[in-house]
């Protein structure tokens, strides 16, 4: 999505809402009442203490009051209504009831006593004007108790636009207040299931975080598999079945262009691309054996990382390109590797009951999310990546794949039902999403089953 | 199971046939077999010799059990010289989609191993895995795991 847009940053000046925001910042966050839920963490969670700090989200939701923009309809309302889609869906606010309001559209600097005293600690407005084509949007933050404003931007855009807007504007709110950048303006790719379980079509599509402007990348005719974001949001790498072949591909999203990523003998698989975007990983399968191999995308040479008779699939990054974590089965069973990127100093970092699959790293660096398998149960989790502080996140039939929402603090992934009969009747597949707590656990809606997701970073410009 | 029994014993008989009328191109059928599969077809693999091998859990190497239908396809493809086949490797739904893709291709090659060790020529046999994903069994049971844990030889 090529998109022209423009930002303008509203009075008071940008200085002044820095300054602003440090000491509202903090005069909201200590008006949420202090964590006093940490009874219904796990025992195995609570005895190891996690480094990072996850208990923001057990704290109550920030009460939030979204009003809609001011100015030209239906976009003013709706970007309202996006925005407070988005907030709710992250757990981490709770967007006051629109039927409680005493003011519907503020406009200018809004009556705080009127906001105070329904509850709200936060307040958006905004006003949406047409000019020709285009929107102008702007949006105004403000802290509710002291009257004032956090902060106040610009956008332009043209009118097919409105939905990023309403995603930016989220993601301003989210970073200004809880002081972590947002995940709102973000695509998801996935694979797309219909028909009966052993004909499945599988067709790759990608859409907004929230499940809006879906459409299919891919016609069916060759199943595509385990697509996976480009730093520049633009390009996937996956696998197809193109000609009977199965091989990783690369696709820019926006034209739909397919190419495959280089004649390697062997079926190739498990695709990601380096955090700098310049090289993919990849699993390579030769005489029986799986090894990761890293493919330079200016040269399209692959380099062997991993030797051996093993299985070695789904390697990833680190956010920092210096670590490679995969799965192995090269100790008996399917276990977690972390390597250096250039193959050497291998260490086995998963030690806990089951088979473990499918890690990814978080962009923030800080943990690892995997699939645990049991003979029972299948389950998404997180641990550092020096194998230490396992968490499980949920736990059901069947269920894989995590993706790291940009921001590492939401995971995507797929879950599976069981099939009830020898027909498959009942099985199905969908997406959803969790907060890396283990909290908040949502369904992703997708017009058909769905498999496989991957969570772009944040869209650039 | 008892199909496969059934079909290695036919296969037997079919293979003791062959052995005194080899078959030129597939078109030739000799009185007895005028109901049955054309000779060389994939109808015929899987009625007189059995198409697939099955595996245990998370596991490549070829059963002692399952050996057998692989010397069948072994003599039945060095009967039929000029079949080209493909080997699917699957796998069951106990496992994540990529890792089974990689499962799934190793089972092939490890069909396809063997029958170039038994004297196959391993440029007429392709190999290809589709991981979890084509279940021959819908079950969510040990029952359909074990039918879908295979390497299935099909006739190009």
């Amino acid at each position: 999505m090529a998109v022209t847009m423009t930002k303008q940053i509203l009075s008071p000046t940008a200085f002044e809402a820095l300054e602003r925001l440090s000491l509202s910042r903090r005069v909201l966050l200590a008006a949420v009442p202090v964590a006093t839920t940490m009874l219904t963490l796990d025992a195995r969670a609570q005895a190891e203490r996690p480094v990072i700090d996850i208990t923001r989200a057990r704290t109550d939701p920030l009460p939030i009051a979204i009003p809609d923009f001011a100015g030209a309809q239906p976009w003013g309302a709706q970007i309202a209504q996006v925005i407070t889609a988005n907030l709710a869906r992250s757990g981490l606010f709770r967007p006051i009831d629109r039927r409680a309001f005493l003011q519907d559209t503020p406009d200018g600097t809004p009556r705080f006593a009127e906001w105070r005293v329904i509850g709200a600690q936060a307040l958006v407005t905004g006003r949406v004007d047409q000019q020709g084509e285009r929107l102008r949007v702007e949006f105004r933050l403000w802290d509710v108790l002291p009257g004032t404003q956090i902060q106040g931007t610009a956008y332009t855009t043209q009118m097919a636009n409105w939905r990023r807007i309403a995603h930016i504007c989220s993601d301003a709110i989210y970073e200004r207040l809880l002081g972590e950048k947002g995940y709102f303006d973000t695509r998801i790719v996935y694979v797309s299931e219909s028909g009966p379980r052993d004909r499945r079509i599988r067709r790759l599509a990608i859409m907004d975080q929230d499940g809006e402007n879906h459409r299919f990348l891919t016609d069916g005719t060759w199943a595509a598999l385990t697509p996976r974001f480009h730093p520049n949001t633009r390009e996937i790498a996956y696998m197809s079945y193109a000609r009977n072949e199965p091989r990783v591909f690369l696709m820019d999203v926006d034209t739909r262009r397919e190419t495959l990523l280089g004649n390697f003998p062997g079926m190739t698989l498990s695709p990601r691309f380096s955090p700098d975007g310049n090289s993919v990983i990849l699993s390579a399968i030769r005489g029986g054996d799986a090894n990761i191999y890293v493919v330079d995308l200016r040269t399209r040479r692959e380099r062997q990382l991993t030797f051996g008779p093993s299985l070695d699939v789904s390697p990833s990054f680190s956010p920092d390109g210096q670590k490679i974590v995969f799965n192995s089965d090269r100790g008996g069973d399917q276990q977690l590797y972390v390597m250096d990127a250039d193959g050497g100093n291998l260490r086995r970092i998963s030690f806990g009951q089951g088979r473990y699959a499918t890690p990814v790293w978080s962009p923030r660096g800080d943990l690892i999310a995997f699939t645990r398998l049991t003979r029972g149960t299948f389950a998404i989790g997180v641990m550092r990546p020096d194998g230490s502080g396992e968490r499980i996140l949920s736990e059901g039939w069947q269920m894989e794949g995590p993706t790291f929402a940009p921001n590492g603090r939401v995971l995507a992934f797929w879950r599976e039902t069981r099939a009830q009969d020898a027909r498959g009747a009942g099985y199905s597949c969908r997406l959803a999403s969790i907060d890396i707590t283990g909290f908040n656990e949502r369904a992703l809606p997708t017009p058909t089953d769905a498999s496989d997701p991957a969570w772009s970073p944040l869209i650039p410009g | 199971m008892n199909r496969t029994l059934l079909a290695s014993l036919s296969g037997l008989v079919l293979l003791a046939a062959c052995a005194q009328a080899p078959d030129q191109g597939g078109a030739a059928t000799g009185a007895g077999q005028a109901t049955g599969p054309r000779p060389g077809t994939q109808e015929d693999l899987v009625a007189n010799v059995g198409d697939r091998v099955f595996f245990d859990f998370d596991r490549s190497n070829i059963r002692p059990d399952q050996a057998p239908t692989l010397d069948r396809q072994a003599a039945w493809l060095q009967t039929h010289r000029q079949v080209r086949v493909i080997i699917e490797g699957h796998a069951d739904e106990r496992g994540t989609r990529e890792y089974n893709l990689a499962l799934g291709q190793r089972r092939a090659d490890s069909a396809r191993n063997y029958l170039i060790a038994r004297g196959v020529d391993g440029a007429r046999i392709r190999t290809i895995s589709y991981g979890k994903d084509r279940p021959a069994v819908l079950g969510s049971n040990e029952e359909a795991w074990a039918q879908n844990r295979r390497a299935v030889t099909v006739v190009q």
